[in-house]
């Protein structure tokens, strides 16, 4: 087992185009980093340069103590699941794990231990002599893990795993991989573009935009302190409310555009006196008395979901109005056209510099 | 298209295209810049010396009656070939798309002339047709006609378009029944409940749907007609009677191998060179925009 | 199809039965014609039913061979034809599957280059360059024997943009996955393209077995030697004979037996023969 290892990595490709600006991390022995972002971001990019699938144009990538660089990507000692799995068609589901580990020259009766102990793993006992086009994609998503795990390799690279899977065995899937990733212990890492998936499986997240890792930390602490307007929206569904507004001249407010009263939480000293964005995300908006609102806000639209509703509205004093979204209690009835007086949780309030997007603090 | 994921090694590819390559400058290349140079010189008839003289075969050529008469020949041959062996085809085509039962059977006892070589088809028709012997000319002279292809020159090429359709069917055929069997039936059931009849049908919703299926095939054929035929004409008329069926392959063939006119025989193969590549890049340019129909 | 017509549907079978007729005609003429004696075909004309000479014909022309041919044994035209068509078939899969690895799977210079070389054979059928490869043939001294027979004609644009087509459509991530589990270029090249385009070989194969068997031009250019005549050529050289009247009877057979192996293949591999004829189209 081993750490791995981010060295001002940059990626261009032979057309121009800069794909990776750079990127320091390290990722812990053990540990489970998901590399989260829109698509285009580079964050499959950024995972086929560990695999060794793409030329490292700039920088270092290390697993363990070793740059790996320069060898090929049976040689980094890593095993990758892909998006659409990439079985091999005509072997068997036993064949398939185990034609790594031949081109390794692994022992015969060493290659069929593990196979199996790998089989019993992911339930696959029943079909090792089944073709991949005899399986649902549940049974291949376990076939392509289990071509994995049989290598007992230093680092597991997840490209997007569970995008081909419906909604239902995305979730069962998700908490198998998690479960796994703790019984083995192996470094993982794990690209996504779907931001549950990357709360629920990271130890560690990597939030990427257009080539650049906008931010690295732990889920919640990402969660509660987005670095940047990016972040901020990107991660949490539904996403943050973004609300542009002026410092009050004291300083122990922002007036936001459209709303005739000042929220009453004081923004940091860095803010200065200007322009500022403030951010609210839906479940940290709570229906109150009028004369407690921070704002108000016509309901356009409302999505029941059963234990919560999202409620789509607009500023109620707004001129063209700014769109706000609510997390309300499922139990709360409420129609549209109806007027709601909102207020805010103060502790849950982030502001941003309108001009760069970074969080002010 | 190109793939993502290469190997890098050098060596080994090279290694790879060099049988391809190597037999492809051998055998076509090399011979074919041949052609093209010897058709710009003059060599006399014991091949001693030779003259360059640039254009003169060519203007020789296009001024030899034969050659015209060759030419014009060998347009209504494959335009006869061609246009018989696709009527035909479509026609059973359409027939065996409607009959639900024993549509395979009938591709399958219509298709295996495909792999009747040329030269045979050729021959088993001029026995058919032989005039003293044959099924089919005593048939004719039973009808009143006296056919005669070792006499008569239009009986003659009436023997070898029959011969090269023939044969040529079947691959149609198996193009058309493909190309019509593609067809959603949701849109031919579409069409039946806008109230058009069978016949209507074909002609206002399957055939246009089929067109790049028949356009691909008409220059297949036209290749075929042009080039493929050459042992139909060989093993039965031998281009005769009175050059009545020297179409220009047989031709290029007969001044070269037998007539020995190696400057006026480079010509017409840079000739045919010339149909052949119209005819591709004609092709090529159709299916690069078929992929946006 | 879509409603019912009974007299349309009995019309199309009507159609459908002339024209299996018309196409089967020609065999049972030939068919019944190898059957026969030599002077029952001198008597006027051809009949219409088998006669009882079959076996003789048979043995006579496989045996001993045609006089006006120079009696090669019909059996020794059916060696080589079989020896030729395998040789084009094994071959032009054979380098044009290795070619298109390379252009598909590799970079290196010149590979636009070796692409439209390539191409260029498309538009460069035997018949266009007649003499010069004929020449190109007898210079390096493979007149009279397999290779000058099937060498030149192994080089294909079809086969090779067959191929590329279809390695094109395997996904990328075979490929990689193939790399990380160890598999160098020889060996994907092995364990995973060779069996994924197995039906695609088969298909061609099929196809190219009856080209090769067909060839007609090209064995009556090269071969001067009877001992390398292949069938479909010597039907003309019988043809051909000195005196009046062909021996229809031994030409006859010789056709059923020059058609009958293609034939078989299409008939018993249809499936293939199909999909590889289709295939060729895109």
């Amino acid at each position: 087992m081993a750490g791995l290892e981010f060295i001002g990595v940059r990626k261009t490709y032979p057309n121009g185009v800069q794909a990776i600006h750079g990127i320091d991390m390290a990722v812990a022995d053990g540990e489970f980093v998901v590399i989260v972002g829109p698509s285009g971001c580079g964050k499959s990019t950024l995972l086929r340069m560990v695999a060794g699938l793409e030329t490292v144009t700039e920088g270092e990538i290390r697993i363990g103590e070793n740059r790996v660089n320069e060898l090929e990507p049976a040689d980094r000692n890593i095993a990758m699941v892909f998006q659409n799995y990439a079985l091999y068609p005509h072997m068997s589901v036993f064949d398939n794990m185990a034609y790594g580990l031949r081109n390794r020259r692994t022992p015969r009766d060493e290659i069929a231990r593990r196979v199996a102990e790998a089989a019993g793993t992911l339930q696959l006992e029943g079909l090792l002599d089944r073709r991949p086009g005899q399986l649902s994609g549940g049974q291949r998503q376990r076939v392509a893990m289990g071509r994995a795990i049989v290598r007992e390799p230093e680092a597991f690279l997840f490209d997007e795993p569970l995008s081909n899977l419906d909604a239902k065995l995305r979730v069962q899937m998700r908490l198998e991989i998690k479960r796994l990733q703790r019984a083995l212990g192996t470094t993982s890492l794990y690209v996504t573009h779907d931001q549950v998936e990357a709360m629920t499986l990271a130890d560690r997240l990597i939030v990427m935009n257009a080539g650049v890792a906008e931010q690295v930390g732990r889920p919640l602490e990402i969660y509660d302190a987005p670095a940047t307007l990016f972040v901020a929206g990107f991660i949490g569904s539904p996403a943050m409310n973004f609300l542009p507004g002026t410092v009050a001249d004291d300083g122990s407010g922002a007036n936001l555009d459209g709303v005739d009263r000042t929220l009453l939480v004081a923004p940091p000293a860095s803010a200065g006196r200007g322009r500022i964005m403030v951010g609210i995300r839906p479940e940290h908006l709570e229906p109150v008395s009028r004369e407690e609102a921070a704002m108000e806000v016509v309901v356009e639209l409302v999505e029941a979901l059963g234990a919560d509703s999202l409620v789509h509205g607009l500023l109620a004093d707004g001129g063209e109005g700014a769109a706000v979204t609510v997390r309300l209690d499922g139990a709360r009835r409420v129609a549209a056209g109806e007027v709601l007086s909102l207020a805010v949780a103060p502790n849950h309030v982030h502001f941003f510099d309108p001009d760069d997007g970074k969080r002010l603090a | 298209m190109e793939k993502r994921v290469v190997f890098s090694k050098l060596g080994l590819p090279i290694l790879l295209v060099a049988p391809q390559i190597v037999i492809t400058l051998v055998f076509f290349i090399w011979p074919a810049s041949q052609a093209l140079y010897q058709s710009l010189l003059l060599e006399d008839a014991f091949g001693l010396r030779s003259q360059f003289v640039w254009l003169d075969n060519f203007i020789a050529l296009f001024s030899d009656p034969h050659y015209l008469d060759s030419f014009a020949r060998t347009v209504v041959f494959s335009a006869a070939t061609a246009g018989l062996s696709l009527g035909v085809a479509l026609f059973l085509a359409a027939m065996a798309d409607r009959v639900l039962k024993g549509a395979t059977a009938y591709r399958t006892l219509i298709v295996w002339p495909y792999a009747v070589a040329p030269a045979v088809a050729g021959v088993l028709w001029f026995f058919m047709f032989n005039p003293s012997i044959g099924v089919l000319a005593y048939l004719l002279k039973w009808l009143g006609y006296d056919w005669n292809h070792y006499l008569d020159g239009t009986d003659a090429m009436m023997l070898v378009i029959l011969a090269a359709s023939w044969k040529q069917v079947s691959y149609n055929f198996l193009f058309f029944l493909a190309g019509l069997q593609a067809i959603p039936r949701s849109l031919v059931e579409a069409a039946a409940i806008d109230g058009a009849r069978p016949f209507k049908r074909f002609w206002t919703i399957i055939f246009p749907l089929l067109s790049p299926t028949a356009f691909f095939l008409l220059v297949v054929n036209i290749v075929y007609a042009f080039f493929d035929t050459f042992g139909i004409v060989h093993a039965t008329t031998s281009g005769g009677p009175a050059q009545s069926t020297t179409i220009l392959v047989y031709k290029v063939f007969s001044d070269g191998f037998i007539g020995l006119d190696l400057g006026g025989s480079a010509a017409q193969s840079v000739v045919l060179m010339a149909v052949v590549i119209t005819l591709t890049v004609f092709q090529f340019r159709y299916i690069e925009r078929k992929v946006a129909y | 199809m879509v409603e019912n017509r009974p007299w349309l549907t009995v019309f199309s079978h009507v159609v459908l039965c002339l024209g299996v007729l018309v196409t089967a005609l020609p065999i049972w003429i030939a068919f019944v014609a190898s059957t026969h004696p030599a002077d029952s075909m001198l008597s006027g004309r051809t009949p219409l039913l088998p006669g009882g000479h079959m076996i003789e014909n048979y043995a006579t022309v496989l045996g001993s061979g045609v006089r006006a041919a120079g009696s090669i044994p019909v059996g020794t035209m059916l060696w080589n034809s079989f020896v030729m068509a395998l040789m084009i078939a094994v071959g032009k899969i054979a380098i044009s599957i290795i070619a298109a690895y390379a252009i598909v799977y590799f970079r290196f210079p010149l590979r636009r280059t070796c692409f439209w070389v390539i191409f260029i054979t498309l538009m460069l059928p035997v018949e266009v360059r007649i003499l010069p490869t004929f020449g190109v043939v007898a210079s390096l001294g493979m007149l009279n024997s397999y290779w000058g027979l099937s060498v030149p004609l192994i080089a294909s644009a079809t086969a090779t943009f067959l191929f590329r087509q279809f390695f094109l459509t395997v996904p990328e991530e075979l490929a990689e996955a193939a790399r990380i589990d160890g598999a160098g270029p020889f060996k994907f090249f092995r364990d995973i393209l060779l069996p994924l385009s197995r039906t695609n070989i088969a298909a061609l194969f099929v196809i190219l077995f009856i080209f090769g068997w067909n060839q007609y031009l090209w064995p009556l250019l090269v071969t001067t030697d009877e001992g390398y005549y292949t069938i479909v050529m010597g039907i003309q050289r019988m043809l051909q004979a000195e005196d009046a009247e062909p021996a229809w009877h031994e030409i006859m057979a010789t056709s059923m037996l020059a058609m009958l192996p293609p034939v078989l293949v299409v008939v018993f591999m249809q499936r293939l023969f199909v999909k590889g004829l289709i295939e060729q189209e895109k």
